[in-house]
């Protein structure tokens, strides 16, 4: 009946998010990874190995995920928890509509916020159009893709608050910790996932890619796709927490 | 035919029952669910809107069950009781928006009708953010009236709205009735229904404790027996003046003045004034001394 992303939703889930205040503080972790790497280009002139270091550890387990999970949990999780979820569900739209509308608009906002800053400061560490900052840029985008398809499952099964917190426990210590620990959860963590693919591009074994490509690309997709079907199921089972505790 | 069909309806939480076993039919016209707060109208309602799937028995609405259904909002509206809207949009934005979700072939112009038709043409410009509470609920209701819905559920219109515009919203709802419609609303005021033509279900502690028509139920709110506590310049001479008449059962002298048991409410209130008067008694205090809603409904559950 209607397509996959409808453009009433998508509008009003981008003045929601980035009317808030939010906008601001989303900015500013971009800025000081940009910051950084213009100071370390300036002082470090020529190394050749923080770049792939700071951008693929810190750009991948830090950066991206946290911008990706206070996009990805407020698109559908601040509609959710003020109540105003139910003026948009009680239309015909479909739910799956309404899942891929906040998707594509934090996907959209990640990339801007997160993957295209990841590009900007490996591009001023290196130059513009490197191998490096190619890679950087694709992985990124792509882990934008898939840190949103897991965060918005988690608002649409969680509540609001537990949402914001299994993903930022999910971001911290999985992503952050483990997952650059012990080698075996890299394989189920989408940050390295998007390592795997800009590793693809950049060929930089300091970027600590532990996995393949096309590892990366098989089970990154598998879980987009199976986040995003669970949260619509979620979604079309909606229910209005009532008075009644 | 797009009636409403409860069939057997119970939903609990836990351990907690929310709604026991509900069974009813509801057909074109106005219909008010009335009951204390926590009685289990939201959630019936909720259900009702495919909100929330019954724990047990079924809810359907012309034929199809509610539950993960959003098609049956081609011809079903809600207006949720939660203040929650798109602050940041004015109300036109809004009430478009709404009207573009349904995919309207004209979807400004229905947005216009709709604001037209709850009065808000005049503050449709604004930010939802600067609204009162009552213009909020008329903008509500203007989005979910505007993709002119056979069935409309409303939870608790009327709060937060002043009396005039309580009464304006009831003659809307009562116009939408006029149309053959299937107008549903929930309420825990028992003021609010008195302007009300219709149907009303009365729900308590999750059971539908009374159904029928508002004169009846009306009439037995009215004329329910009432105690009151009334403090007067001689007080004996005040209560055996009253024992005396139909619409008292009991008198008491009490330390606070007397205690009086009216058997019906209207007759009672309207011969206080002339009796007192009449034997040279000056009232200082008439205090309804039983006036909860609770009560008010217990005594309706046991007529």
């Amino acid at each position: 009946m209607s397509g996959l992303i409808n453009g009433v939703i998508v509008r009003i889930t981008l003045r929601a998010t980035l009317s808030r205040r939010r906008a601001m503080l989303l900015a500013l972790p971009a800025i000081i990874l940009i910051g950084i790497s213009a100071l370390l280009t300036a002082t470090a002139a020529s190394s050749q190995v923080w770049p792939p270091e700071i951008l693929g550890t810190f750009g991948f387990t830090v950066l991206l995920p946290l911008t990706a999970l206070i996009i990805g949990t407020s698109v559908l999780g601040a509609e959710i928890e003020d109540g105003s979820i139910v003026h948009l569900l009680a239309t015909p739209v479909r739910r799956y509509t309404v899942i891929f509308s906040k998707y594509v608009v934090a996907t959209a906002l990640t990339i801007a916020f997160a993957a295209i800053p990841e590009y900007l400061a490996s591009a001023i560490a290196t130059s513009p159009g490197s191998k490096l900052s190619i890679g950087l840029l694709v992985g990124a985008v792509a882990a934008s893709f898939l840190y949103n398809a897991l965060f918005i499952f988690f608002s649409a099964t969680f509540r609001p608050g537990r949402a914001l917190a299994f993903g930022l426990i999910y971001v911290v210590l999985w992503e952050g910790l483990l997952s650059n620990l012990v080698p075996g959860i890299a394989l189920l963590s989408m940050g390295h996932y998007g390592l795997a693919i800009a590793d693809a591009i950049a060929h930089d074994s300091a970027l600590h890619a532990y996995l393949s490509t096309g590892t990366g690309i098989g089970m990154g997709l598998a879980l987009a796709v199976l986040t995003i079907g669970l949260g619509i199921n979620r979604l079309a089972a909606f229910t209005i927490k009532g008075d009644v505790a | 035919m797009t009636g409403i069909e409860v069939t057997g309806a119970s939903r609990w939480y836990g351990n907690v029952v929310a709604v026991n076993d509900i069974t009813m039919s509801i057909g074109p016209g106005v219909t008010g669910l009335l009951g204390p707060n926590g009685a289990g109208k939201t959630t019936l309602l909720h259900m009702m809107a495919g909100f929330l799937p019954p724990s047990r028995g079924a809810i359907s609405i012309g034929g199809q069950a509610t539950w993960r259904n959003p098609d049956m909002f081609l011809t079903v509206a809600l207006v949720p009781d939660r203040d929650s809207v798109y602050a940041f949009l004015t109300g036109e934005e809004f009430v478009l928006a709404t009207a573009r979700l349904h995919k309207l072939p004209d979807p400004l112009a229905a947005a216009r009708a709709a604001i037209e038709m709850v009065e808000m043409t005049a503050a449709q410009d604004r930010r939802i953010s600067t609204y009162s509470k009552g213009m909020r609920q008329r903008i509500k209701v203007a989005a979910a009236l505007v993709h002119d819905p056979q069935v409309v559920l409303l939870d608790e219109p009327f709060n937060g709205m002043d009396p005039r515009q309580r009464l304006q919203m009831m003659d809307l709802l009562h116009e939408q009735a006029g149309k053959g419609r299937v107008i549903v609303f929930s309420s825990h005021i028992l003021e609010e229904v008195e302007r009300l033509s219709g149907t009303i279900q009365v729900i308590v502690g999750g059971r539908l404790a009374a159904s029928g028509d508002f004169r009846a139920i009306r009439r037995l709110m009215t004329n329910r027996p009432h105690v009151f506590v009334v403090r007067s310049s001689d007080d004996r001479s005040l209560g055996a003046a009253l024992i005396g008449r139909q619409a008292v059962r009991a008198v008491e002298l009490t330390q606070n003045g007397l205690q009086v048991q009216a058997s019906d409410y209207g007759t009672f209130t309207r011969e206080l004034a002339g009796l007192s008067r009449h034997h040279g008694i000056s009232l200082t205090e008439v205090l309804p001394a039983d006036e909860s809603l609770e009560s008010v409904f217990t005594y309706l559950l046991a007529s």
